[in-house]
């Protein structure tokens, strides 16, 4: 399977062991990714905040490197996610605004190729049971609870995700990899990301919400699917560790890369006492 | 909300620009609050999404523009994608920020939009975002210059926030988009 990769400004810098552990467990599942040339900051939400043409164009300039590959597109940030299918459906399907951004960026859409989340290519396209029967050390005992956030799973219309007020996808692939996937009312509420720097007092309190309820779900750590999730979530409170799906994928393929050392909480006491990593 | 004496009627020049710049229908609104209960943010706004709804029906721009509302939505779209005729509401706050923006009015989180103008701005110059940059730039303007300090220094020491920018290639390109787009 061969398919392109944007990973975007965050998988560069704050969340690059979400990016070193997408690509390792991607490469064991057999998946080639071909990194699209010279891409550009999707605007996240400061463009759309500010100029809605800036918002569709820059994202649109991605998916004009993308065309040119031919093959699906995976984006692993779900903010960059979710403005790469906001620019798409533009294109796809309003003739007057889509004509304005390809005049911006220069380019024609044609479309031919889907932009999807690296969760939706292993659950969906490589599917549960092949990851299962590759798992090499199960995540025996690790109780999770799969967080979503906002931005993979809302608008619906927009993302065509999964049902976004009860998704499934991270809490079957958790099973899949043998850890505990437990029920929680909480997993697609809002962590405040996009208020992480400007107004960090209101997403101090989103977050200690969130921390409490997933204790309270008997949750030794959270599994994330968004770069700005994790960070947030990690930057704001200082018992739970968050990680990224991809990192316990990994673990669970018996990769022994070392992302661990990465993280503002450090995870491998947990992961010791559960006899996962040394 | 405090509503000055007069009259006040549904369909306002104001709405007429809301409906048209943020592509949705705001007048269908009937106030069932179902998005407000649902903001996780709503608390520390100075009306709440349904009442903002309430205040473009009536035309009420300079209060609604002006309004905290706009700037502490952190764009989750909990609120449109629960709403029974279809409003995305997170498009309308969109519309209202560039609309206050582009008045000139003031607001008093002035830090929302000034990081966003300082995201933009690096983005613009390398076509990528630098975080080491923006922080730079953004911690003495926000005159919130010590707060979460230790962990920016945390993640400078986990090879998290590189310090060197990357430019892209195509930054001309990147720029061009910026001058066309306005």
């Amino acid at each position: 399977m061969r398919f392109s990769y944007y990973p975007g400004c965050s998988l560069q810098a704050t969340a690059v062991e979400y990016d070193l552990s997408t690509r390792a467990v991607l490469q064991r599942l057999g998946v080639e990714l071909i990194e699209i040339p010279d891409w550009n900051c999707c605007g996240a939400s400061s463009a759309h905040s500010l100029n809605e043409t800036l918002a569709l164009a820059l994202p649109a300039r991605n998916l004009a490197l993308a065309q040119r590959e031919g093959v699906d597109l995976i984006v692993p940030c779900a903010a960059c996610f979710n403005r790469l299918k906001t620019a798409e459906k533009v294109l796809r399907e309003d003739p007057i605004k889509g004509e304005k951004i390809e005049r911006v960026v220069g380019f024609k859409y044609e479309g031919g190729f889907e932009v999807r989340p690296p969760l939706d290519l292993i659950g969906n396209l490589i599917g549960m049971e092949r990851l299962h029967s590759m798992v090499q050390r199960p995540l025996s005992g690790l109780r999770l609870v799969p967080y979503y956030g906002c931005l993979l799973v809302r608008p619906p219309e927009v993302v065509q995700f999964e049902d976004p007020e009860n998704p499934q996808l991270l809490n079957r692939l958790l099973q899949a990899l043998g850890a505990e996937p437990l029920e929680w009312s909480y997993a697609t509420d809002c962590c405040g990301g996009s208020l992480a720097l400007t107004r960090g007092d209101l997403a101090k309190i989103l977050v200690t919400k969130l921390v409490s309820k997933a204790r309270e779900a008997g949750a030794q750590a959270m599994v994330t699917a968004c770069p700005l999730c994790q960070v947030n979530l990690e930057m704001r409170q200082e018992e739970m560790p968050i990680f990224y799906f991809t990192e316990l994928t990994g673990l669970a393929l018996g990769i022994d890369e070392n992302w661990w050392g990465k993280h503002l909480i450090d995870p491998r006491p947990l992961l010791q006492t559960l006899g996962l990593t040394d | 909300m405090e509503l000055r004496e007069g009259v006040l009627k549904v369909g306002s020049p104001f709405l007429g620009v809301v409906n048209q710049r943020s592509g949705q229908v705001t007048q269908l609104c009937y106030h069932c609050h179902k998005c407000t209960a649902g903001c996780p943010v709503a608390f520390a706004m100075d009306y709440g999404p349904d009442r903002l709804l309430r205040m473009i029906q009536f035309g009420l721009k300079e209060q609604v523009l002006c309004s905290s509302d706009i700037w502490i939505c952190a764009s989750c779209e909990t609120c449109g994608t629960r709403c029974p005729n279809e409003i995305d509401i997170a498009r309308v706050m969109d519309a209202l920020r560039q609309m206050a923006v582009e008045e000139g009015l003031p607001t008093k989180e002035r830090n929302v939009p000034l990081f966003h103008n300082l995201f933009l701005s690096i983005v613009k110059r390398l076509g990528r975002m630098h975080e080491a940059s923006l922080m730079g730039l953004y911690k003495p303007l926000s005159r919130d210059l010590f707060s979460d300090i230790p962990m920016g220094l945390k993640m400078i020491l986990k090879g998290k926030i590189p310090l060197l920018p990357h430019r892209i290639k195509g930054n001309d390109e990147v720029e061009k988009i910026f001058e066309r787009s306005g």
